[in-house]
């Protein structure tokens, strides 16, 4: 009887999770953390005549205390090699000021949102309490964003992310829990066209099949490309999807493969990009297939996890070669400082992104005489959407009003050598993977 | 006993309900089948490829099942760290492999190349596992059964994080092995090699842990141990040594699996052990925990399932992308099984008086 009963309630707790998992996930806004309305006046500064009236509050930094800054992304699991590689942008940043802002020290506390949207709800309800934070940078992944930002707008905050590409995290109808947004990154809106003009225009692909793992970034960046891929006149057979933390694709593969694609674009990140690439070579009917990902697997990783097959593959990117800026100094203050190649794609982003924080915060912060610094929130925030043409190492910077701040130059590279100690995209004689198209 | 009449039309509702949902999941696979046969998407060499590859997958899940299933029928203890002993197994055997690699002897010697370094993973993944237990396991005995649980959690992230630190966030490619690339031919169907391999790597090993259970003196102070605790040190049996020697075992047996699954997906990394471990818990479970062959069924059905599951019952239903399913797939099989045979395909194994 009781055992009855129990197994009743477990069939139907089972069945109420499916249903929980059905529904849109991540649209509950999490608590927000009581904005600091107005902040306590240092009371240490009797002197000071400054009073707070932005509309968001004010951090008041004392003389002796640090600036600080947060940056959050995935630093932990098979994807950390994205935000490891970020944060490197942002700690290089950091040293070319000297480490010293309106002469503070500059304090970098990091959070890992692990690149699904809990952990990046977490790690936002961690950050948005500490009531000393200036600003972020962060996070890596859109599903991350998707994840945590209702919770740092409300608080006041404001994040840029260098690597968030998912194209409807910028759009002008994104809402007001996106105001606290921006990003350095380019929308996958722009890299989806190109992959797919490349498919069609010149591997004169016409049947295509998609895979993507159930996160925002590839679920709309592979949809992206089979729309374009449609008007251009091509075929999309097959439009797949995994688990994020799958293993075994020869399933899937074998799947695909009875759709007979001759392009088969995965724009994932690196674990499942490594799982699909090592054993899409041995399903009956893609021996052949030519394979294509997108910027969340342009690293030395993917040869890692991939191995020998990733030969020949294609990646899509943001252009290294249109980097307006000193993008070379920075490679080498990088070499300097971490040893050996960049982990990812968007460490030039994450730099940039920095700097616009900073010049952000330079031009609102009210320094009195005794070194006190109040940065009004709102005020720093109107500055960082009022960038423009800012000179970073990724172009010539302007944000738009819904937060996009990227110079979206797209380049397709073809990996030449599955070594991954080869990996060196910014080498200009012998680079791996090379830039074939435009 | 007696009930009131109230309780026995509780009964009744309770039953027929659970029935109506074992009918409802029945039906739905019967209908997803034959809308799917019917389609005939599929050639029959594409079906014989997806049992292929849900028998290497799941000879791994069996593998790993039997350090669950051997733990939890000594100390009635889930080692969640089991996980994480895979992953040690995986990474020693890649670091020596790498470096036989590099000096040629792989491709000059294959079997070798082969099986020296499921050795030294089997011996590395032991030592780890003996060590794990007498640090976070061992002072906990006697302690209620949560204490321990919670503690196998926080050897798990600490075994997680400590590989991290020492070898980076990254992955590691296993270096290839050139005498399994392609394909042999059996009874007219290609099959590939490293599939074959794997899973007869998987039977032996299988076929060796039962025999030193079942014939040897050591496996029958385990199963003594795990009937009585006392008793069995009452009839001098050195109960730790054994409890030990069951934990090394076991995570030899996930060392073993971690270098299989090496040779099969080419990925080492040090959360690689998460999911095969809660996997091979579920196909622990599956087969009856406690019960040695019920995890060699186990992950071999879980296996089979998830790789067959997804095209088979569920594109029938016209759901599209059905390889995000997979593990709803696995899980929703757990609960049939528990709702059909709440002690596991093969049975539980647990003496009346520990239950």
């Amino acid at each position: 009887m009781t055992k009855r009963l129990l197994a009743l309630l477990s069939v139907l707790v089972i069945a109420s999770m499916a249903l929980a998992a059905c529904g849109t996930p991540a649209t509950e806004a999490p608590v927000a953390t009581e904005a600091p309305a107005t902040e306590a006046p240092a009371t240490e500064a009797p002197a000071a005549a400054y009073e707070c009236t932005d509309a968001l509050g004010c951090v008041t930094i004392a003389p002796d205390e640090p600036v600080h800054i947060a940056y959050w992304g995935v630093l932990s699991g098979p994807d950390s090699s994205l935000g490891e590689d970020s944060k490197r942008g942002v700690e290089i940043a950091i040293d070319d000021k000297g480490g010293k802002i309106l002469d503070h020290d500059i304090l970098l506390t990091t959070e890992d949102a692990g690149c699904t949207p809990e952990g990046g709800a977490t790690a936002a309800t961690k950050l948005a309490t500490d009531t000393s934070i200036v600003g972020l940078i962060g996070s890596s992944c859109s599903d991350e964003t998707v994840g945590g930002i209702a919770t740092l707008t409300n608080a006041g905050l404001t994040t840029i992310s260098p690597s968030n590409t998912r194209p409807v995290l910028s759009d002008p109808a994104r809402g007001p829990d996106y105001a606290g947004y921006l990003r350095t990154a380019h929308s996958d809106a722009f890299q989806g066209k190109a992959v797919a003009e490349f498919a069609y225009n010149v591997l004169g692909a016409r049947k295509a099949a998609t895979l993507h793992d159930g996160s925002s970034y590839a679920q709309a960046l592979q949809q992206v490309f089979a729309d374009n891929f449609i008007a251009l006149g091509g075929e999309i057979v097959a439009q797949e999807a995994v688990a994020k933390d799958a293993t075994d694709m020869k399933p899937v593969l074998t799947t695909i493969a009875a759709a007979q694609p001759e392009f088969l674009y995965y724009p994932v990140f690196v674990a499942v990009g490594g799982y699909v690439t090592a054993q899409v070579r041995d399903v009956a009917g893609l021996e052949t297939v030519a394979l294509a990902g997108s910027d969340g697997i342009f690293t030395a990783d993917l040869l890692k996890g991939g191995g020998p097959n990733t030969e020949g593959m294609y990646l899509s990117s943001p252009d290294f070669s249109a980097f307006t800026g000193d993008y070379a100094g920075f490679i080498a203050k990088h070499e300097a400082k971490y040893g050996g190649s960049t982990l990812s794609t968007f460490h030039a982003h994450a730099y940039d992104a920095a700097n616009i924080l900073f010049a952000a915060l330079e031009k609102v912060a009210v320094v009195e005489a005794d070194g006190t610094i109040y940065v009004p929130r709102q005020a720093l925030r109107d500055a960082i959407y009022a960038t423009k043409d800012f000179q970073g190492i990724t172009g010539t910077l302007s944000c738009s009003p819904s937060g996009d701040c990227g110079a979206p130059v797209i380049a397709v590279y073809q990996i030449v050598n599955s070594d991954p100690a080869s990996w060196n995209p910014a080498d200009t004689a012998n680079p791996n993977p090379k830039k074939i198209y435009p | 006993m007696r009930t009131s009449p109230g309780e026995r039309l509780l009964d009744l509702a309770v039953s027929g309900v659970l029935w109506g949902f074992r009918i409802l999941l029945v039906a739905a696979i019967l209908i997803g089948t034959i809308a799917t046969i019917r389609a005939g998407k599929y050639t029959s060499e594409q079906w014989i490829d997806f049992v292929v590859f849900g028998i290497s997958q799941g000879s791994i899940y069996a593998l790993i099942a039997l350090g669950y299933t051997m733990v939890y029928g000594i100390l009635r203890m889930i080692n969640f760290a089991h996980g994480d002993i895979f992953m040690t197994g995986a990474f020693a055997a890649y670091f020596l492999a790498t470096w036989m690699n590099g000096t040629g002897f792989i491709d000059s010697y294959p079997i070798l190349g082969l099986l020296i370094p499921i050795l030294f993973a089997m011996i590395v993944a032991g030592g780890i596992a003996m060590l794990v237990e007498r640090i976070a396991y061992r002072p906990l005995r006697g302690a209620p059964r949560l204490v321990p649980l919670i503690s196998a959690i926080g050897a798990s992230f600490f075994l997680e994080y400590a590989f991290r630190g020492f070898f980076g966030p990254g992955v590691y490619a296993y270096p290839p092995i050139k005498a399994l690339e392609g394909e042999w031919d059996i009874l007219g169907i290609g099959i590939l090699k490293v599939q074959v391999v794997v899973a007869v790597a998987a039977f032996i090993m299988m076929a060796i842990l039962y025999s030193i259970v079942m014939f040897t003196k050591v496996g029958k102070a385990m199963r003594a141990v795990s009937e009585s605790k006392d008793t069995a040190a009452l009839m001098g049996i050195d109960v730790n040594r054994i409890i030990v020697s069951t934990f090394a075992l076991g995570a030899a047996m996930a060392g073993a699996a971690g270098v299989l699954y090496s040779l099969i997906f080419r990925q080492v990394g040090f959360f690689m052990g998460f999911t095969p471990g809660i996997k091979a818990f579920t196909a622990a479970v599956l087969g009856g925990i406690g019960n040695i062959p019920g995890a060699m069924v186990g992950g071999l059905v879980l296996g089979i399932f998830e790789s067959v599951g997804p095209s088979l019952f569920l594109e029938g239903l016209g759901i599209t992308r059905p390889y995000q399913l997979k593990d709803a797939i696995a899980y929703t099989m757990l609960v049939m099984i528990l709702l059909f045979r709440p002690s596991g395909i093969l049975g539980e194994r647990i003496t009346t008086k520990k239950a």
